[in-house]
């Protein structure tokens, strides 16, 4: 083991030091948060009569219960029919050599690089012309379809590395294709489905393009939408604004927090594939 | 190892003694097509078949409305080239992917070095540092946009420590804002590199930095030839992630300075948006996109080749 010695202490030191660069911001976040309009010091200075009627006032004109039970409905929608849809076509995928199978993985690879920005645009008008347009359903269908390719090639790669003993037993031993994949590729996929989940999660969570495009107007917004009109209608109330970036963090690092192993992972988990 | 699955045995080529197994049964160990029909269906209604309506509009005068347009040939494109408000979103956002990358991996790395020593505070810091990446990015730049701002926490901060003459509207002068934007985007990102950064270093055994180190290499010469080779896998992945993402970039400038001062951050996503839904140019905003997507494969197919050529010298 590598000893501790005084070069350590420093390297410790300046590592502190680099994580108050990053909490700086966060200190002043809650320092705003809870100090009232009138008190007008510097923001680096502690809030000497710090109060918590920000964070009702915020939670009650931002109509954030609203627009976090959204985020939810439509995070969990999303990332339950993405894992089921491209755990299931990744096995075909990984398992057949033909020349379908080779050519719609490569389909799937071309959607690594297009830009959603692209098919943005065309998507908006077919989804008005569905009548989708304003309601969760038509964020659910979009993620569902843009995070396809990306769960598709984590699966591919690590379905490949894994010996398909298992499954040639299972389907001898009578099983069909949908029971193989359900009671034994599906169990030996857990680890890549912790990294798909994370990762799909987060990015879902936190979009903001694709609200903001097919929710404008709408009464039902997402979190990160519902903070972007909070902003723009309380603009220089910044002590209230705090309040509403706080409740919108809150639950985001609880999550981490807790379990910030898995999520750690998740992400480093992306050097697998 | 992995095989591709064209390397892998079809069952027709395995050992004939599977002749105790009946040969129905066999057929049945390869998953069915339709498998993939679901995702594929999706992926072809949300990606596939808009992208290509979009490059189909990129030619034509559509304001998103009108059923009635007229197909223009390549002026959209020839206008974009005349555009000056264009080409300099086009330059923003080359200067930020490359920015981003360089800085937000150099600091990912040392980071990453820190963390992956004897200190104390690892474990801790790990979690802690990584903890913005989380954060949903409109909220982060919503909290900088008021940081930054002339009477924000920054200043003070500079004006506490004396450096009085460093104060400046961040996000209001032209030639700063640029920066600030790309200096959140580090802020919250670095924590990101530096987990990747992490799982690249873990994976280089101990013994060989002791061999190095009983050999007589110092600490400087044990990272360039034991430690920096066996990191190449993270780096790609880390070179890959924060280039497409500085391409992309969107949410932060929206909430930071929505492309002003003027133009002065304006990047090819923020252009985009406000040429379809506010200037109703669907077609020009959608040629724009066609740059992007073109912009966005070189790229990455580049650096695929680049990355992928490096990693099989250094292995």
């Amino acid at each position: 083991m590598i000893r501790y010695r005084r070069r350590t202490l420093a390297l410790e030191l300046a590592m502190i030091a680099a994580a108050l660069v990053v909490g700086f911001p966060v200190y002043v976040l809650v320092n705003l948060a809870v100090r009232p309009a009138s008190d007008t010091s510097s923001p680096i200075s502690p809030t000497t009569s710090p109060t918590l009627a920000n964070f009702t006032q915020a939670w009650q004109q931002g109509a954030l219960g609203g627009a976090l039970v959204n985020s939810v409905l439509v995070t969990v929608c999303s990332v339950v029919i993405v894992l089921a849809v491209s755990s299931l076509a990744a096995y075909p995928l990984a398992r057949v050599a033909a020349r379908w199978s080779r050519g719609t993985y490569l389909t799937f690879l071309l959607g690594l690089v297009l830009p959603f920005q692209l098919a943005a645009l065309p998507l908006y008008q077919t989804m008005r012309d569905m009548g989708l347009l304003g309601t969760p359903w038509a964020l659910v269908l979009f993620y569902s379809g843009l995070q396809v390719p990306f769960t598709v090639f984590l699966y591919v790669g690590f379905l490949r590395a894994l010996p398909r003993d298992f499954e040639d037993a299972a389907l001898i031993d009578g099983c069909t294709s949908l029971q193989g994949f359900r009671y034994v590729v599906l169990p030996m996929l857990k680890p890549i489905t912790v990294t798909a989940l994370v990762l799909n999660t987060v990015a879902i969570w936190n979009d903001f393009f694709t609200p903001l495009l097919y929710l404008s107007g709408s009464a039902q917004q997402t979190m990160p939408v519902s903070i972007a009109g909070f902003v723009g209608q309380y603009v220089t109330d910044w002590n209230l604004i705090f309040a509403a970036l706080v409740i919108s963090i809150l639950p985001v690092l609880l999550v981490y927090f807790l379990l910030q192993r898995s999520i750690i992972n998740g992400f480093a988990g992306g050097l697998r594939g | 190892m992995t095989l591709a699955p064209h390397e892998q045995l079809p069952d027709h080529d395995r050992p004939p003694d599977a002749k105790r197994a009946p040969k129905v049964r066999r057929a049945r160990t390869t998953p069915p097509w339709w498998f993939a029909l679901p995702a594929l269906l999706l992926f072809a209604f949300v990606v596939l078949v808009p992208s290509v309506r979009g490059v189909y509009y990129a030619f034509t005068d559509w304001d998103g409305l009108d059923p009635d347009f007229s197909f223009i040939g390549l002026d959209n494109f020839s206008d974009i080239l005349d555009d000056p408000d264009a080409m300099q979103a086009i330059w923003h956002t080359l200067l930020i992917a490359v920015s981003i990358t360089v800085v937000q991996n150099a600091v990912g790395l040392l980071l990453a070095l820190g963390v992956n020593s004897a200190i104390k505070s690892r474990n801790a810091l790990r979690v802690f540092l990584f903890a913005p990446a989380v954060i949903t990015p409109i909220v982060t730049a919503y909290l900088w946009r008021n940081l930054l701002g002339p009477d924000g926490a920054v200043n003070s901060l500079l004006g506490a420590a004396g450096l009085d003459g460093w104060q400046q509207d961040w996000l209001g002068s032209p030639q700063v804002a640029l920066w600030s934007v790309i200096g959140v985007i580090v802020w919250q990102y670095a924590g990101y590199s530096m987990v990747i950064f992490l799982a690249g270093l873990q994976s280089v055994p101990k013994e060989i930095h002791e061999a190095a180190a009983i050999d007589g290499a110092g600490p400087v010469r044990r990272f360039w030839s034991v430690t920096r080779p066996l990191l190449a896998p993270a780096l790609t992945i880390n070179l890959m992630l924060s280039i497409i993402g500085g391409i992309k970039l969107f949410d932060q400038v929206y909430a930071l300075t929505g492309g002003g001062p003027g133009h002065a951050t304006d990047t090819l996503s923020t252009l985009i948006y406000k040429d379809a839904f506010t200037l109703g140019e669907f077609g020009y905003s959608i040629a724009l996109a066609v740059v992007l997507t073109i912009i966005v494969a070189v790229v990455s197919t580049g650096q695929y080749l680049v990355l992928s050529r490096n990693e099989r010298a250094v292995s």
